[in-house]
């Protein structure tokens, strides 16, 4: 552990870092995207005050149109993803409410995992457990103008989920039919592997504000254009505070919008520079002889 | 003295006669007896034949009594089978024989002959005889079955009847044996002072031997360097007077370069030990060399109690059956296996072949024990503390309900797969070269003061694992966040930054680089991704294809680099900083060493390593013990220790490591 060979390794740790940094902030500023909270705005004013009748009475309607300005041009692919904050997909008992079993090979493996929801009036629903139970059901529809925007919902699921956890035979049963409704209902004729909505929510998120892909969108999106999105804001957040928001983004080979990586490759990378810069003073500054046994405390004492 | 002892000979086919002998003296006696034509030639069953210049004796040995540390001396009965006359043949120490001998006689060249031996250092022996009528000895020989047989307090009553029957003895003579020091024992004792380890020698010798055999060995110096102050007395007052005095002088010169040291016998021993305990306590704890001569084989136990309950930690060494007691009774019990048997070495902690080899197990061996163990314990609460404190964070994003970021598999794989091998690689682990050490043995008061291994060092490593656990969790929530949160391949992310950190970690801390370290570290974090690899291809594991989807991400790969950059940075800085401009003084050998400087033979031992401003090494700041001074190391010379009658046995005790943190050096103490 020299001082060259240290305040090598802080330089060059500088050197390749901010150039990193750098990479990954070029990438995080080319991507576009599109931030849009609903679940006030939707909510119609008679209902400002009480948002929880207005979620749970079914009979009044949930459509609701947002426009939103397109500030840079968006290249396709677009990806629409619906945004949920405080919503606590990773709460331990969330988390085990399902059966990777039932999920894969159908209503004969309902178990006990399924927490509080494994049976309804004695028989089994499939699939069980709170994640399914609490599906997202908003809707959301793009149009220009008068015009629709096509937006392609297959595969926005893993491929493997798919393949190897959901069944190919195995369809919904005995869904949503309780007294607490949590969440959306699903199509008792498409088999699981199918339900791609189903399969993208049941993949708990780790983290209480997350993102889930909703669909695709194969267009450009001119700068300076507005959209009209046409929502049904079915889903209840309102009961414990979470936000609703639609994010509609590009992706680069680094993901998504995130500065975090750039700036932090940034700091670090510059800290190295400073701290090796620093070093090399001091080190010109208050030259220590290196290795040599006189410094020994006994060796001091002893020629003293 | 070809018949008083317990010897077997051997008759070789070619009409060579060996001696088969319990203690070296007995063998040395007998070898002497048949080289002045007094050979004896074999002894079966009680009959012994003794060949003298041609003429054949036989006798019929009647009994014999045994060798006790006690009585120090032993007899046989025999009896002439011509003449039928019946004879007592004494052979014990002087003190113990020559008390006895009849009035008149004239014992007065005997104890000059004895004297004059014990300055050469020689182990002296005294003989005598007597003769016994028929009736005396059936009479005796009667009550000796009954003591011999008795259930009850047998050793006692034996004890009781053999007095009977030694007195009025006839002396013989003198016999003085050279007892050879092993090879290497005053360099040994001698460095291993200078590592800071205090030497007690206690033995069965006479005073004058010991003194000499002490003088020999580099325990003690002789004027003017080093004073001798003498505990011996006849009653129990004079006793008391000589050891205040002795203790009065030790508390007074403490502070002057002279090395003092005391004597004291064992029959002064056996009184201090019981009347005056807390005086001898203090004197102990003041001085750094002692002998202790004419100790028994509890008198040796009873001194290793007496210094184990002031705090020190002790080392007793040694060769004969007598030392066992105080072997199993130190801290640490070095046996030497040798000519002494083996019983020694069977009860011993460790056992060593030679004296001399005892510095290399404690200097070498013994100092990089510590260093291995000290990183090894603290490392593995570091590397569970990691994921400890990562699984408490992220409750404070869960809704502090428990959720484990972590899937049982990764636990469990941990602790045992991912980060156990590279630590075990530290055995190999040698943060100065041996020759580096024997130049420089004081730096074993580094390990004595607790240095790499003490509140201040594990705070050093329960703050690098909060550390390391805030940087990974905060850079794992931040770049995964949003669309690329999801659970498994989170909670994957975050592991992956904890194994990567700690690879690094332990590439620092390793001190030398072997193969197989490095094998170990890295081999063992390739194995990390195998093993990942082959349970994301288990389609019914939870962890289905995530290593892959993470692989193929370059964002995973850029976090990783991220975090091991942000995590061994500041420790990187912190060490080096430490190294270069505060160095302990294992750095400084370290440095050394690399550089292949001069090195420094340490003249005098001073202790200003409170002044190495070892950040690791809080002790510094604590007030000065008021006990703590060189650690008295207790170690028996294999020279010594033989099972002869004159329970001669060499045993130095050997005082190690001090648990007392601070322990400074006497000399700062004053200073």
């Amino acid at each position: 552990m020299t001082p060259g060979c240290v305040i090598t390794i802080f330089l060059l740790i500088g050197i390749t870092f901010v150039p990193v940094g750098l990479v990954c902030l070029q990438a995080s500023n080319s991507v576009a995207e599109i931030v849009h909270r609903y679940d006030i705005d939707c909510v119609p004013d008679a209902y400002r005050r009480n948002k929880q009748a207005y979620i749970k009475d079914s009979l009044i309607s949930k459509k609701c149109i947002q426009k939103v300005k397109v500030q840079y041009h968006m290249k396709a692919p677009i990806y629409v993803y619906y945004e949920l904050d405080n919503f606590y997909q990773n709460h331990r008992r969330y988390v085990k409410s399902r059966s990777d079993k039932q999920l894969r090979h159908g209503m004969k493996y309902t178990d006990s995992s399924c927490g509080p929801l494994e049976r309804n009036n004695g028989l089994p629903i499939v699939p069980c457990g709170l994640i399914a139970w609490s599906l997202f059901n908003d809707t959301f529809g793009f149009t220009r103008g008068s015009i629709g925007i096509m937006v392609d919902r297959k595969n926005i699921s893993w491929r493997s989920d798919r393949e190897h956890k959901f069944g190919k035979d195995v369809y919904p049963f005995n869904f949503q039919n309780g007294s607490l409704i949590g969440g959306g209902k699903l199509d008792p004729d498409i088999p699981l592997s199918n339900q791609e909505d189903l399969i993208v929510w049941m993949r708990a998120a780790a983290l209480p504000q997350f993102r889930k892909l909703y669909g695709v969108i194969e267009d450009d999106l001119q700068a300076d254009e507005t959209i009209d999105i046409h929502i049904t804001n079915n889903y209840n957040t309102y009961s414990f505070g979470g936000k609703k928001s639609l994010v509609l983004t590009t992706s680069t080979w680094l993901g998504g919008k995130n500065d975090f990586l750039g700036y932090a490759y940034l700091v670090t990378g510059s800290a190295s520079i400073f701290l090796s810069i620093l070093f090399a003073l001091i080190h010109v500054k208050i030259p220590r002889p290196h290795g040599d046994a006189a410094y020994l405390s006994w060796s001091r004492k002893s020629s003293n | 003295m070809a018949l008083c002892n317990t010897v077997i000979p051997i008759k070789s086919p070619s009409g060579q006669i060996s001696y088969k002998a319990q203690s070296q003296d007995e063998d040395a006696l007998v070898n002497a007896a048949s080289n002045l034509h007094m050979v004896l030639v074999s002894k079966n069953g009680n009959n012994a034949e003794i060949h003298f210049n041609r003429r054949v004796v036989q006798y019929e040995i009647l009994d014999v009594l045994e060798f006790t540390s006690d009585r120090k001396r032993m007899s046989v009965l025999i009896s002439d089978s011509e003449s039928g006359k019946i004879f007592l043949l004494s052979k014990g120490a002087d003190e113990a024989i020559l008390p006895l001998a009849y009035s008149g006689q004239q014992i007065k060249t005997f104890i000059d002959a004895v004297d004059k031996y014990a300055q050469l250092g020689l182990r002296t022996l005294c003989l005598a005889w007597r003769e016994l009528g028929l009736q005396e000895y059936l009479e005796w020989s009667r009550l000796f079955k009954e003591a011999n047989s008795a259930l009850i307090d047998r050793e006692w009553k034996v004890a009781e009847v053999c007095q009977k029957l030694e007195h009025t003895l006839d002396i013989l003579g003198i016999s003085a044996i050279e007892d050879r020091l092993q090879a290497g024992v005053p360099e040994t004792i001698e460095i291993l002072r200078q590592s800071g380890i205090n030497f007690w020698m206690l033995t069965g010798d006479k005073q004058s031997t010991a003194i000499q055999i002490a003088l020999l060995c580099n325990l003690i110096s002789s004027e003017p360097k080093g004073q001798l102050l003498y505990i011996n007395g006849k009653t129990e007052d004079e006793v008391a007077r000589s050891l205040e005095r002795v203790l009065l002088t030790m508390r007074i010169t403490s502070s002057e370069p002279k090395e003092l040291a005391f004597v004291v016998d064992g029959w002064a021993l056996e009184i201090i030990l019981t009347r005056y305990k807390e005086a001898f306590t203090e004197l102990a704890v003041l001085s750094k060399t002692a002998i202790c001569c004419r100790v028994t084989p509890s008198q040796k136990a009873q001194l290793v109690k007496l210094l184990k309950s002031c705090d020190y930690r002790t080392l007793a060494i040694g060769d004969g059956g007598n030392d066992v007691r105080m072997i199993q009774q130190a801290h640490i019990g070095v046996g030497i296996s040798g000519r002494e048997g083996l019983q020694a070495a069977r009860a011993a902690d460790y056992s060593i072949g030679k004296f001399r080899f005892l510095k290399r197990l404690i200097l070498v061996h013994g100092r990089y024990s510590y260093n291995r163990t000290a990183f090894l314990s603290q490392y593995s609460f570091y590397k569970s503390l990691l994921i400890c404190f990562i699984q408490i964070l992220f409750s404070f994003v869960s809704g502090i309900a428990g959720t484990s970021l972590f899937n049982s598999v990764s636990l469990m794989a941990y602790n045992v797969f991912y980060t156990s091998i590279p630590v075990l690689t530290t055995v190999l682990d040698k943060d100065l070269s041996e020759r580096t050490v024997t130049q420089n043995p004081e730096i074993l008061l580094y390990c004595q003061a607790g240095r790499l291994l003490n509140p201040s060092t594990f705070a050093g490593w329960f703050g690098r694992s909060l550390y390391h656990a805030i940087v990974v969790f905060l850079i794992t929530i931040h770049v995964y966040a949003n669309e690329k949160s999801e659970m498994e391949e989170l909670s994957m992310v975050a592991l992956s930054g904890s194994i990567w950190l700690q690879a690094f970690v332990v590439t620092l801390e390793m001190n030398s680089f072997t193969f197989v370290q490095f094998l170990g570290i890295w081999g063992n974090f390739a194995a990390f991704y195998i093993i990942n690899f082959g349970i994301s291809s288990i389609p019914s594991a939870g962890m289905y294809t995530i290593m892959f989807r993470l692989c193929r991400q370059p964002s995973y790969w850029i976090t990783m680099l991220l975090i091991s950059g942000v995590g061994m940075g500041p420790v990187l800085a912190l060490k080096y900083f430490r190294y270069t401009y505060s160095p302990s003084a294992i750095n400084i050998l370290q440095k050394a060493e690399r550089s292949r400087g001069p090195m420094y033979t340490l003249v005098n031992l001073e202790s200003q390593l409170r002044l190495d401003n070892n950040a690791t090494d809080s002790i510094s700041s604590m007030p000065v013990k008021k006990s703590s001074v060189y650690e008295p190391l207790l170690s028996d010379s294999p020279m010594a220790s033989r099972r002869s009658v004159a329970s001669s046995s060499f045993d130095i005790f050997q005082p190690a490591q001090s648990r007392v943190p601070a322990s400074y050096p006497r000399n700062i103490k004053a200073s």
